[in-house]
């Protein structure tokens, strides 16, 4: 009895390790595959350690040397009628300069830098994931949301810092009758925790949704075959520019709102 | 970078002469022209997904954080305090609630969450004209969003 109970468990486990090794094999060569986190540098076995230099550190490394070298590249001389590497630079500039005057006003200003930082990390991150065989830094919620918990964080400072306990007045809505307020106060309190979470999901999901569609949708064209292939091919040709599209838009999305969380903090009513 | 050497540089002294001014006044009317005409896309609200997908991702995803919020919330609460269903049921039933709401904000254009009422009014009082003119949208829902 407890032989064939052993035995039972031996084949249980004998299958799981097939099917796991199946999965496994099925995964390589999956949609999924391109988000796989893979240590460069002295990986001792499986597990990865933080101090690992993953393919994720990698492209964070190269969007950062990117954005750097075409900002110091861009403004090395001043011309007055700007050169192309200029422009982009300057651009980029006004862009954010624009977008925190009309989001957050003159108070902004000194904001800039961090902004900037923010937005420029994160466009370059989405657009480099949209060069083939790249690893999209933004498509991890680790990423995501730990850019969006410092800014969560740095505002909730920012509005401590300016208004002291003011600030909780944010949840306590004016001329809302008194017996709302118990439920008025923890679903608004609530609506306010939702705002990392939300930043950052939605960078993540919509990068990450983006290139599985991306990948399912190419690893169409090979099975079909040259003539039904070029269905796939042509959908995967317009999604590319949607994808290029949504990279830029994800990455304004989320430097906006940023914007619009930091203008909160320091206009209160 | 190999560029022409012919370009104007800023540190040049001989371009500080009255053509300067007469670029730059052209350069602001020209800026004045396209904000005008691209004066409703400036809004933060316009220019973020405007195509129907966008708006339908924005909107789930509102959805789900505020439930997903209320949940972990509630269940760390739970752990915490040993009261194992209490809190999860009411912050599930909150977080709903919180989901909704931001939902309906960001529906109806007033800006992403708490804050939403700096998109109409900048210096963002409590403004009587203001609340009454709001009142007559929706009432429930503006309750709860004056607390921004």
């Amino acid at each position: 009895m407890a032989q064939t109970a052993e035995q039972t468990v031996g084949e249980g486990t004998a299958a799981a390790s097939e099917l796991t090794e199946i999965e496994h094999a099925e995964q390589a060569h999956g949609p999924l595959e391109q988000f796989e986190i893979k240590a460069l540098t002295g990986a001792e076995g499986d597990q990865l350690q933080f101090y690992h230099f993953t393919n994720s550190s990698l492209f964070m490394v190269i969007g950062l040397a990117l954005v750097a070298g075409i900002l110091l590249l861009g403004m090395r001389r001043g011309h007055l009628v700007p050169t192309r590497l200029q422009s982009v630079a300057e651009i980029s500039y006004e862009f954010i300069a624009n977008m925190i005057r009309d989001n957050v006003g003159h108070e902004g200003r000194k904001y800039f830098p961090f902004i900037f930082t923010l937005f420029m990390f994160v466009f370059a991150g989405n657009m480099l994931g949209m060069l083939p065989y790249s690893f999209t830094y933004t498509s991890h919620i680790v990423v995501t949301f730990a850019m969006a918990a410092v800014v969560f964080i740095g505002v909730t400072a920012i509005g401590f810092a300016k208004h002291g306990l003011h600030f909780f007045s944010f949840f306590l809505p004016a001329g809302v009758p008194v017996f709302l307020a118990p439920l008025l106060i923890p679903i608004e309190v609530l609506s306010y925790f939702t705002r990392p979470v939300s930043l950052a999901l939605r960078l993540f999901a919509n990068m990450t949704a983006g290139h599985t569609m991306l990948k399912v949708f190419a690893g169409f064209i090979a099975p079909l075959g040259i003539v039904g292939g070029i269905v796939p091919l042509a959908l995967v040709a317009g999604l590319t520019g949607l994808e290029l599209i949504i990279a830029f838009l994800q990455a304004y999305v989320f430097t906006i709102l940023s914007c619009v969380y930091l203008n909160d903090a320091l206009h209160l009513h | 970078m190999t560029e022409p050497e012919e370009r104007p540089s800023l540190k040049d002294p001989s371009l500080k002469d009255p053509s300067l001014g007469d670029l730059d006044a052209r350069l602001k009317a020209a800026r004045r022209r396209q904000a005008e005409a691209s004066g409703e896309t400036r809004k933060p609200g316009a220019a973020v997904g405007s195509s129907g997908m966008g708006v339908g991702f924005r909107l789930a995803i509102e959805m789900v954080t505020g439930i997903v919020v209320g949940v972990v919330v509630g269940l760390l609460l739970d752990r915490w305090l040993g009261t194992m269903p209490l809190f999860l049921v009411v912050f599930f039933l909150l977080g709903s609630a919180a989901g909704f709401l931001n939902v309906y904000r960001a529906a109806s254009g007033q800006g992403y969450a708490v804050g939403y009422r700096k998109q109409d009014g900048r210096d963002g009082g409590s403004g009587d004209k203001d609340g009454a003119k709001r009142d007559g949208v929706a009432s429930d829902g503006e309750g709860t969003g004056s607390g921004a």
